[in-house]
């Protein structure tokens, strides 16, 4: 088995949980730079995927399923966006082009994302995976997404002996993750796009590993694990519910405004504020998951709500700790207030009813 | 909104909806209930039931609080401090369209009650033609320029069904690209009006509710008043066949008139991205003031349903028993609307 951006966080997981197995032999862990992670007994192969030479890597180990997981919306360290569709691209037409070439190849199993349906008012409010975007991502990772699962149909008809199974993750999230968005909560005050409160998904690594292992391995009875899949935690979490159980207050800043802040926080590198990443926070995602459990026969242990919960946790507190607000509830509730015959609630600015309580 | 004129009426007319109040969702309040309201409300709105009025009345009344409704009030404000903490912390649920439930039912009606017993008087017929349970597609006629009628669709199906049925609304894409407007819209339990959408809430088993006209029902001239426009393509029909529910249509008396629209601005709803930009006596002319709809008396008919369910699947693709289905639907909610202004006395009362 040969696995691709294993010098990332999941690849290095990934390679670690797959040696496990006792269907696999031997893994080949591929990437351009040296891994940061142990990968145990793998064989790491220094190799460019972006250069024929991973072709010779594919003869020379007779590899029977390739992994590819190096489609990432985030360079490792402190590489361009130029270099980040360099390998998610180019990347994926070596690789696939030496697949091609390589009669061994029997598995192909690609991260995607899900990414490719794009955000737009205009969609439907849930996404299968049979639904064609209305609007195509006009660049960024999106775009690179769709144009990966572009070659991966190409070859998939090109060697139909080859079972293919793409994975479209929606945002991976977990104590240990690594992406734009786990980079945006991670800000000690959310700007958010004025007057849109965008539904989330989330699915957790640890079933980001997890599917992938279901994949790359024979099919389970019953189940068929060649195709495309959306893989996603159970539930929806809005972003206003995800900012208060992260205890980060939002700056709700006019959709131009956010753009700027935006250029400004990409300028000072804290985030990677893309315009699609904008896009998903203002109009938001959920993909149905019928597929994923009833075909693949996949059930993530983590729901959208226990995945961001995990990440909360590995966050520590925001300056409004959902505890400590829930407290301050919990005074006002004590309080006494003398002359309670004549309570009358009265309205916060929010709308939400807030009644004056009386003495028992 | 909230100051709405309350204009006393005497209503002598039969009413076939008002007379079957069922009790309110409002549970927590349940001591209070029942003991008699202030008697100047009563006399306000001699229609509406006592159940209806909001609880604040007694107090304001200055009557002296009895131990039920003590009781009531403690348990009314552990059951707020209770719903405050659990919206400041985040620990609610909302559906993959993004319909907060407890929002819906704590806030947005209570905000939009008042506009529904006091300002439009709506009166409610045939809610019993909405099946308890299982999916149900209302079709409904369009107007008013503004799309209160939905919401007071929705408000009405709320408080009026007995087993407690949210109606999903399905709105025009331009209510998805609106700041505000969408979020509000979603959570409200609203989603874009598409099939796929429509098919998944349907077989999910809610009550859906489209109007099908569209633009052309909600911003069409004063002089076409209750003439019902083209019923889009027909699309609402083979979703319901599809998903197998009944269709329920729907007609909505009272909602034409608020907006009188004597002018569409063509040149300005272009500018702004709009379908239509209306102009009525008093809009854009006395500014925001002229925004205030015209408290004109509303009725609402669900009408007898039309099953779907002995149709095969494939009928779905059939497009000629896709335009008579849509005929009978748009002849029976036009007739209704016939009828029910005959009925009417008056615009406003």
């Amino acid at each position: 088995m040969l696995v691709t951006g294993a010098a990332r966080q999941l690849g290095g997981r990934f390679v670690r949980r797959i040696q496990r197995d006792p269907g696999v032999d031997r893994v080949i862990a591929v990437d351009a730079v040296a891994p940061g992670p142990e990968l145990g007994d793998a064989e790491f192969v220094t190799a460019d995927i972006r250069q024929p030479a991973i072709a010779r890597v594919l003869a020379e180990h007779s590899v029977d399923t390739v992994v590819h997981l190096d489609v990432s919306a985030k360079a490792v360290g402190t590489g361009s966006r130029t270099m980040v569709k360099e390998t998610n691209v180019i990347g994926t037409m070596q690789l696939l082009g030496a697949c091609q070439k390589a009669p061994s190849v029997r598995r192909l199993v690609v991260k995607s994302s899900t990414n490719v349906y794009g955000s737009a008012p205009r969609d439907p409010a849930v996404f299968t995976e049979t639904t064609p975007p209305k609007s195509l991502p006009s660049g960024g990772f999106a775009k690179d997404v769709v144009e990966v699962e572009g070659y991966v149909r190409g070859f998939a008809r090109r060697r139909p002996d080859v079972a293919v199974c793409v994975l479209r993750f929606a945002n991976i999230l977990g104590p240990r993750a690594d992406s734009p968005l786990a980079d945006y909560l991670s800000l000690p005050v959310l700007p958010t796009v004025f007057g849109y409160d965008p539904r989330l998904q989330f699915v957790h690594e640890d079933d980001v590993v997890d599917v992938l292992g279901v994949a790359s391995g024979e099919p389970g009875r019953g189940t068929l694990n060649s195709g495309t899949f959306n893989i996603a935690g159970d539930g929806v979490l809005l972003l206003s519910q995800c900012s208060r159980r992260l205890g980060r207050p939002t700056v709700p800043l006019l959709l131009p405004a956010v753009t700027w802040v935006g250029q400004a926080l990409r300028t000072f590198a804290m985030t990677d504020f893309s315009p699609e990443q904008i896009r998903l926070l203002t109009h938001g995602r959920v993909v149905s998951t019928v597929q994923m459990r009833e075909t693949l026969g996949f059930h993530p242990r983590f729901s959208t709500a226990e995945t961001f919960a995990e990440f909360a946790r590995s966050q520590g507190p925001g300056l409004l700790p959902p505890e400590v607000v829930g407290r301050a509830v919990d005074r006002l509730a004590a309080m006494p207030f003398a002359g309670a015959g004549g309570d009358v609630p009265g309205t916060t600015g929010a709308g939400d009813t807030e009644p004056t309580p009386s003495a028992r | 909104m909230a100051d709405a004129k309350v204009i006393p009426f005497d209503d002598d007319r039969s009413r076939t909806g008002g007379s079957a109040r069922p009790a309110r969702r409002r549970s927590a309040a349940g001591g209070v209930r029942g003991q008699g309201t202030g008697p100047a409300a009563v006399s306000a709105l001699p229609g509406q039931q006592d159940a209806s009025k909001p609880q604040e009345e007694p107090e304001r009344a200055g009557r002296p609080l009895g131990r039920d409704e003590r009781a009531g009030w403690d348990r009314r404000i552990a059951g707020g401090l209770a719903f405050l903490r659990r919206r400041v912390t985040g620990e609610y649920d909302v559906d993959e369209f993004g319909y907060d439930e407890e929002l819906t039912d704590q806030v947005l009606m209570s905000m939009l009650r008042p506009v529904y017993e006091k300002y439009f008087r709506v009166e409610v017929k045939g809610i019993e033609n909405i099946p308890s349970e299982g999916g149900a597609l209302i079709v409904s006629n369009h107007s008013g320029t503004l799309p209160l009628d939905g919401l007071m669709l929705q408000v009405a199906v709320h408080d009026n069904h007995p087993a407690g049925r949210h109606l999903r609304l399905l709105a025009a894409d331009l209510v998805f690209v609106l700041p505000v407007v969408n979020e509000l819209a979603r959570k409200a339990g609203h989603t874009l009006a598409c099939a796929e959408d429509a098919e998944r809430l349907l077989r999910r088993g809610e009550v859906v509710g489209v109007m099908p006209e569209g633009f052309k029902g909600i911003g069409k001239p004063f002089g076409e008043r209750y003439k019902l426009q083209r019923f889009g393509r027909g699309g609402f029909v083979s979703t319901a066949l599809r998903a197998g529910v009944p269709i329920i249509p729907c007609s909505i008396v009272g909602a034409e008139e608020i907006y009188p629209m004597i002018g569409n601005s063509k040149t300005l709803a272009r500018l702004l991205g709009f379908p239509y930009f209306p102009i009525t006596p008093t809009f854009p002319w006395l500014g925001p003031l002229g925004a205030v709809p015209l408290p004109t008396k509303w009725t609402i008919q669900f009408g007898e349903p039309i099953s779907t369910a002995g149709y095969p699947v494939e009928a779905a693709e059939d497009p000629m028993l896709m335009f008579n289905l849509t005929d009978q639907v748009r002849e029976q909610i036009q007739h209704t609307l016939y009828k029910l202004l005959v009925q009417r006395r008056s615009v406003f009362f």
